[in-house]
């Protein structure tokens, strides 16, 4: 027999005034992951979010501080583990930055090519995820088709497929794989003919368009004071993309717009994902034919030890703003490394998002903030 | 020839050759078990086949392929393991009503296949109220559903089961108004007349306009009264991991599963009898060698034709569109179906006392 915990007990008694509490998570099919909501509801109206986080830390700063400055960064693939290349990018460059190491320009185009690349497929899973989440189950697979080519992309040139460990201080690991050019734009190309299908089974759906649009109202105001970033705060038409205000490697280079939209709700930040895909498909058009000849590493000794002092590098990941800020005592390992996860900041906004609107709405806008949750949780 | 009608006189014959009156009742009553578990065997093992088929089709993957020749026998293989588990009582759940639920939604489906004609002469119960018959009985597996919400202890499944009860109550309507102009067009509740009443075109295509809106009509009532998507609200699984049913495990989930799809047969082949002629083979006016042709493909043919492609179309919908959310499912019915759907019985109303149909 079992002795009742105080979750159990939560789960079976009414709250106040016929209130139901019921735990979302950590085990349940719309919270991708370990994120534990403790939803109270009046009948089908939510009531309080409160979302608990705690079920996958595995104290990565702390794990940092016993670390090298090369090994480090390998640990932050771990984090979000969707767009790993560019958690890795952050912590590379921040390196680079104390160690003032001049990195080729060959690896700088690599690196924003595979950047753009995780982008997308990060995108592209998070679309297939959120239409699960409205209970269209056929996008998934669609989308998953063209991740697919850019998985395969990065196996070739980085050896894996999720957890890349492709970018080290001073460039990239190996050189890109002799098919990548041509892989790249074979994925360009199917990307552009399939992305109409995307279009026509989600996008233009009356019923997916009925359950997004004026669902999960985020202002402008609320997103800034909230501390979003990345799509969630640009559909709220807060400009804030990390590769225009502080651009990085080669950004300042490249011709493309930053997505805004300006309708706040769940279908506006849908739509500042699909565009920024194909911002990325620009990026990606006009850097894979003008890739220079070079090294992709620079000389860098071979134990790392940054002077003293506090450095901070951010970077624009498929989820917002990512933050690495190094304080080095001047060791071969850090003193102390603070992450900034775009998805924390994202999450703690739901409460305001969902509050007041029915349950299923309440998945919805959970799915458009695209949580990973151990990204949110190290 | 061929036809069903030919079998079931030879056995009535044949039983009433040798036994007292009294005992063919009891024979034909044994055979009629019999015959109603295999189809229901059989239709599930099928249904599930084309579920995951048709799936795989339209998200560009291949589907079962592996047990038996190209995954025949993958859901032979699925009721297996669904035999084999533990039927859990959950420990605070209503344990009479928690068991008795899934055998009273099983109940429903059994009860509805007793007026569908799947050939002709091949019915079990030619009521002379089949379609009133057809409407009472449906509405009792929202009690099953209720009654499994409930007796589980589980907020998901309570949730689950009341979305399921309004929206069955409320899609019931309009299922019901749509069947109605059929009955007005045909003048008979009684399934074979409304069939016979199709002979020479069937009321999709005699009834004009308000029966191609019925049809339409009928169509959404339906796949909402199945709870399937975009309607399947009651087991949403990204709201309510899988809502009335999620307590449920091993044999007992079977049951609802199976269910679920003899009720998708069960409202297909009524859409097909009311609307597509039953099995009536397409007859087109007055082209005689077309429809003497025609009447070679036999009428089991024609009614399983039919009936599996309206099957085909609620399975195409599922794997299409997302799911709508509970507001937006009532609205959908009380603001624009049964409205619509009063409006066109009042027309169909009309052309039958005009008599402007063919």
């Amino acid at each position: 027999m079992y002795t009742e915990t105080a979750i159990i007990s939560d789960n079976t008694l009414a709250g106040p005034e016929g209130e139901l509490v019921i735990n979302v998570g950590p085990q349940h099919p719309a919270t991708h992951g370990v994120l534990h909501l403790v939803i109270t509801l009046q009948g089908e109206t939510v009531k309080k979010i409160e979302p608990h986080l705690g079920y996958i830390h595995r104290s990565i700063e702390k794990m940092c501080e016993s670390l090298s400055y090369r090994q480090f960064i390998y640990v932050t693939s771990r984090m979000d583990y969707l767009s790993s290349h560019i958690n890795n990018l952050g912590c590379a460059i921040c390196v680079e930055k104390s160690m003032q190491i001049e990195v080729p320009q060959r690896a700088k185009v690599i690196r924003v090519l595979m950047s753009e690349l995780t982008r997308i497929a990060s995108h592209e899973l998070w679309l297939g995820a959120m239409a699960m989440d409205l209970g269209a189950f056929t996008p998934f697979f669609y989308a998953f088709r063209e991740r697919e080519m850019i998985n395969e992309i990065m196996e070739d040139s980085c050896g894996a497929r999720l957890t890349m460990n492709y970018m080290v201080p001073g460039g990239v690991m190996y050189d890109i794989h002799p098919q990548f050019r041509e892989k790249t734009k074979a994925f360009v190309k199917q990307f552009k003919q399939k992305v109409v299908e995307y279009d026509d089974l989600v996008t233009n759906n009356i019923i997916f368009q009925n359950r997004m649009k004026g669902v999960g109202i985020l202002s402008k105001e609320d997103a800034i004071s909230f501390g979003c970033t990345g799509p969630v705060a640009r559909g709220s038409g807060l400009s804030c993309d990390t590769r225009k205000i502080f651009p990085y490697e080669v950004y300042a280079d490249v011709d493309f717009d930053e997505v805004l939209e300006t309708g706040c709700d769940s279908f506006a930040r849908y739509m500042v994902r699909v565009r920024e895909m194909h911002q990325s498909i620009r990026i990606i058009e006009q850097l894979i034919d003008n890739i220079p000849e070079g090294d992709f590493q620079a000389k860098t000794k071979a134990v790392l030890k940054p002077p003293k002092g506090e450095f901070y590098q951010r970077v624009e990941t498929a989820r917002g703003e990512f933050g690495v800020y190094i304080v080095s005592e001047g060791g071969t390992t850090p003193y102390r490394i603070k992450f900034r996860s775009p998805g924390f900041s994202n999450l703690s906004a739901l409460d305001h998002m969902a509050r007041g609107s029915k349950i299923g709405d309440l998945m919805a806008t959970m799915g458009t903030l695209d949580l990973v949750i151990p990204d949110i949780d190290r | 020839m061929f036809s069903l009608e030919h079998i079931t006189n030879e056995v009535q014959n044949w039983l009433s050759s040798n036994f007292s009156s009294g005992w063919v009742l009891v024979w034909e009553c044994l055979i009629v078990i019999v015959l109603t578990t295999g189809l229901f065997a059989v239709l599930g093992l099928v249904l599930v086949l084309m579920e995951r088929k048709v799936a795989a089709q339209i998200q560009i993957r291949l589907g079962p392929n592996r047990v038996g020749p190209r995954g025949m026998l993958q859901t032979v293989a699925d009721t297996l393991k669904l035999v084999m588990k533990e039927g859990l009582t959950p420990d605070l759940a209503d344990k009479f009503l928690f068991n008795l639920a899934p055998f009273l939604v099983m109940m429903v489906a059994m009860l509805l296949l007793a007026p569908i004609a799947f050939a002709r002469g091949f019915q079990l119960w030619d009521i002379n109220i089949g379609v009133l018959y057809i409407s009472a009985v449906s509405s009792l597996s929202v009690i099953g559903i209720l009654m499994a919400g409930w007796a589980s202890n589980n907020k998901y499944s309570l949730l689950g089961a009341m979305r399921s009860g309004a929206q069955i109550v409320s899609y019931e309507l309009s299922a019901g108004m749509a069947v109605l102009s059929i009955v007005v067009l045909s003048g008979s509740l009684q399934i074979t007349e409304i069939i016979q009443s199709q002979q020479n075109g069937w009321w999709l295509f005699k009834g004009h306009i308000p029966a191609v809106i019925a049809f339409v009509v009928f169509i959404i009532a339906v796949t909402a009264e199945t709870n399937r998507a975009p309607f399947d609200l009651a087991e949403a699984e990204s709201e309510l991991t899988a809502g009335f049913h999620t307590e449920y495990s091993g044999m007992k989930f079977a049951l609802f599963f199976l269910a679920e799809y003899i009720n998708i047969f069960i409202v297909c082949a009524i859409g097909a009898t009311l609307f597509l002629g039953g099995w009536m083979p397409l007859h087109i006016g007055s082209w005689g060698g077309f429809n003497h042709l025609m009447d070679y493909i036999p009428s089991s043919i024609w009614f399983l034709g039919k009936t599996f492609l309206l099957i085909f179309l609620i399975m195409w919908f599922r794997w299409t569109f997302p799911r709508l959310r509970v507001d937006q499912l009532l609205a959908l019915e009380w603001k624009y179906l049964l409205p619509i759907s009063m409006l066109n019985l009042l027309l169909v109303t009309l052309i039958a006392i005009l008599g402007w149909h063919f």
